[in-house]
């Protein structure tokens, strides 16, 4: 088991390394940063030593190194809008994102995966099929429309919550949290509201199939043959045969939804990471553009490798150190 | 009913389910009046000479300077928000096409090559795929679309780049499939060409799958347009689809004119829901484990 740990981490690490060639490639060579740095009317001279200065005259490979050597250290560099250390700023930005992703993405599996195995249990009752037909519209619906109708509806028509910002905030460990102030938790009710719904739908469908077939295996048959109650049986072995499966989304899908909250947040002026890639890609803001796309990178591939972990500790086969 | 063609046979089996029916009615629909936007639309949206300003932010069903009925009410500069969903669905629905075009004829030969091809090439295209795959359609055309520039090819290209990895993949899984049975053992003893055998013999029984996934990620490609021209790095602003009329109408929501923003929403999911359900249809239909 331990060298199947190993071997996932060497495997993580090379992806990650990747990752940041192609980031840097993507980002710096596409397009002259020299431009964005550089006005048109500046001395020759001044350009050459700011080009210098930068390390822009140097091979693209020289470059890259030069950058993975800063960003090991956790230098990013300087935003060109903020003037201060991108590190600084991604990180005073998180803890909003973070909080707004955990709400919805807990939101989802707690609502989903008992409304799937609802409607796995029971496929042809009519709550389940009002389950699957709101889940075909969970699908379709683009989430900014959503978010602007939540806005139109809860905080237009009826004045019950707020449309945009954090509110109140406490702070805890050093960082500002919203959810723990009444006024913080309705802001973040109808963006995570918002950023859960296509989440909702996905959990409820996966569950639901998974149910569908766990229903059928003999597992059930022998448990139900035991005498088992029908919500022990749920409990106990259904849930434990669909676990994998949503193990999985659940991590991966928390990881895609820090990359949907870029479009929450910029609906409902949310200041987290998402709304400052928005800002910084408008801006040309190189440097945070990098920072960012780095910190979701690493957030993909450590997602990647606990999943993998958490099959280990679900699936007993894989416990002993057998297939794969 | 034997001796009907495969796709008589495949259309039959479709009718069966009345919803699917209907959605595929309504994408017709909704291809053929985006078609004929210029003729079925009351106004000319984009011609400056027929609007008013005095006619701007009206709610539905209000009658304007020249005598139309706005049913749907204007936008911010007196527009017909009818013809302007008609002439936004065109947008849309082009890109969305064009883009999953693209992504489609990638997506296909990368996988079906890699399958062709096997051993260490194929193991590495895979690969890059899955890593592809990993990350969320969203964030690649972000950033595609930011790096490239505003612009209709730059975003059909960052839309592409975003979701050919879902054809490959699924062309992949199918090719390998397909890759070892014998009708394919058979044309490959005949000295025909591999291009031959793989575009005449291969691909054709690659299809089903790649339909349904056509379908997804056509309704995706709408869908990831509409939100990058709303979050402002999609189409450029002489190109307003429907989610760049959505964007235009969200700063009125806050003083409750709702509809600017509010209809063009709903064209945009009628089209999404229609075609998902079309899809969803078509994978039931070509599952084999649900055959009966």
């Amino acid at each position: 088991m331990l060298g199947h740990v190993a071997v996932r981490l060497a495997q993580s690490l090379v992806v990650m390394l990747v990752m940041s060639a192609l980031v840097f490639v993507g980002v710096y060579a596409i397009g002259n940063p020299i431009d964005v740095l550089i006005g048109p009317d500046v001395s020759q001279e001044l350009r050459l030593q700011t080009i210098a200065r930068y390390g822009l005259d140097q091979p693209l490979w020289q470059q890259y190194f030069t950058f993975l050597g800063r960003v090991l250290h956790g230098d990013f560099g300087r935003s060109f809008v903020f003037g201060i250390p991108v590190m600084d700023l991604i990180l005073s930005r998180l803890p909003a994102t973070l909080e707004l992703t955990l709400a919805a993405v807990c939101g989802a599996a707690l609502v989903g995966i008992p409304a799937g195995i609802y409607a796995g249990y029971r496929p042809n009752s009519l709550p389940a099929r009002a389950i699957m037909t709101l889940s075909i519209l969970g699908f379709s619906v683009p989430t900014f429309w959503i978010g602007l109708v939540l806005i139109m509806a809860f905080a237009v028509q009826l004045q019950w919550l707020p449309a945009g910002g954090r509110g109140e905030t406490v702070s805890l460990f050093g960082v500002p949290w919203s959810f723990l102030t009444l006024d913080g938790l309705n802001h973040l009710l109808l963006p995570a509201l918002n950023l859960s719904l296509f989440k909702l739908a996905l959990m409820t469908r996966l569950a639901r199939a998974g149910t569908r077939e766990a229903m059928l295996s003999d597992t059930v048959k022998f448990a139900r043959a035991a005498g088992l109650s029908e919500w022990t049986v749920l409990r106990r072995h259904v849930l434990r045969l669909i676990a994998i499966p949503l193990v999985t989304v659940f991590g991966l899908e928390f990881a895609s939804t820090l990359a949907f909250a870029v479009v929450t947040e910029t609906i409902f002026s949310w200041p987290g990471i998402g709304k400052l890639i928005i800002d910084s890609i408008q801006s040309l803001d190189r440097p945070v553009m990098v920072a960012y796309l780095m910190l979701v990178s690493f957030v993909f591939i450590a997602i990647n490798f606990l999943v993998d972990l958490a099959y280990v500790g679900l699936d007993p086969r894989l416990r002993k150190g057998g297939a794969r | 009913m034997k001796d009907a063609s495969p796709a008589a046979r495949f259309w039959a089996e479709f009718c069966e389910s009345k919803v699917a029916v209907v959605a595929l009615a309504v994408v017709v629909l909704m291809i053929g009046i985006a078609v004929l936007a210029p003729l079925v639309a009351p106004q000319d949206p984009y011609d400056l000479a027929n609007l008013a300003l005095s006619d701007a932010r009206r709610a539905p069903g209000f009658v304007g300077e020249g005598g139309y009925t706005h049913w749907l009410g204007t936008d911010a500069q007196g527009r017909d928000l009818l013809s302007a969903i008609l002439y936004g669905l065109r947008i849309s629905l082009e890109m969305g096409l064009v883009a999953g075009a693209f992504a489609f004829a990638l997506g296909v030969t990368l996988g079906i090559g890699a399958a062709y091809i096997g051993g260490r090439w194929e193991a590495f295209i895979m690969r890059v795929i899955d890593l592809q795959l990993a990350f969320p359609a969203i964030l690649l055309a972000l950033v595609l679309s930011a790096l490239l520039g505003q612009g209709k090819l730059q975003l059909i290209a960052a839309l592409a780049a975003a979701q050919y990895a879902y054809f490959a993949r699924a062309a992949h899984g199918a090719a390998s499939a397909e890759r070892g049975k014998d009708y394919v053992e058979a044309v490959l003893s005949t000295p025909l060409p591999g291009w031959r055998v793989v575009w005449r013999h291969i691909f054709p029984n690659c299809l089903p799958p790649l339909i349904v996934v056509a379908t997804v990620q056509v309704a995706n490609a709408i869908a990831l347009e509409a939100t990058l021209s709303f979050l402002g790095v999609g189409l450029p602003v002489t190109e307003p689809s429907l989610g760049m009329l959505i964007a235009n109408g969200f700063q009125y929501m806050l003083s409750g004119r709702y509809w600017i923003s509010f209809y063009p929403g709903i064209a945009l999911i009628i089209l999404i829901v229609a075609i998902n359900l079309v899809g969803d249809r078509i994978r039931d239909q070509v599952n084999p484990r649900l055959k009966r």
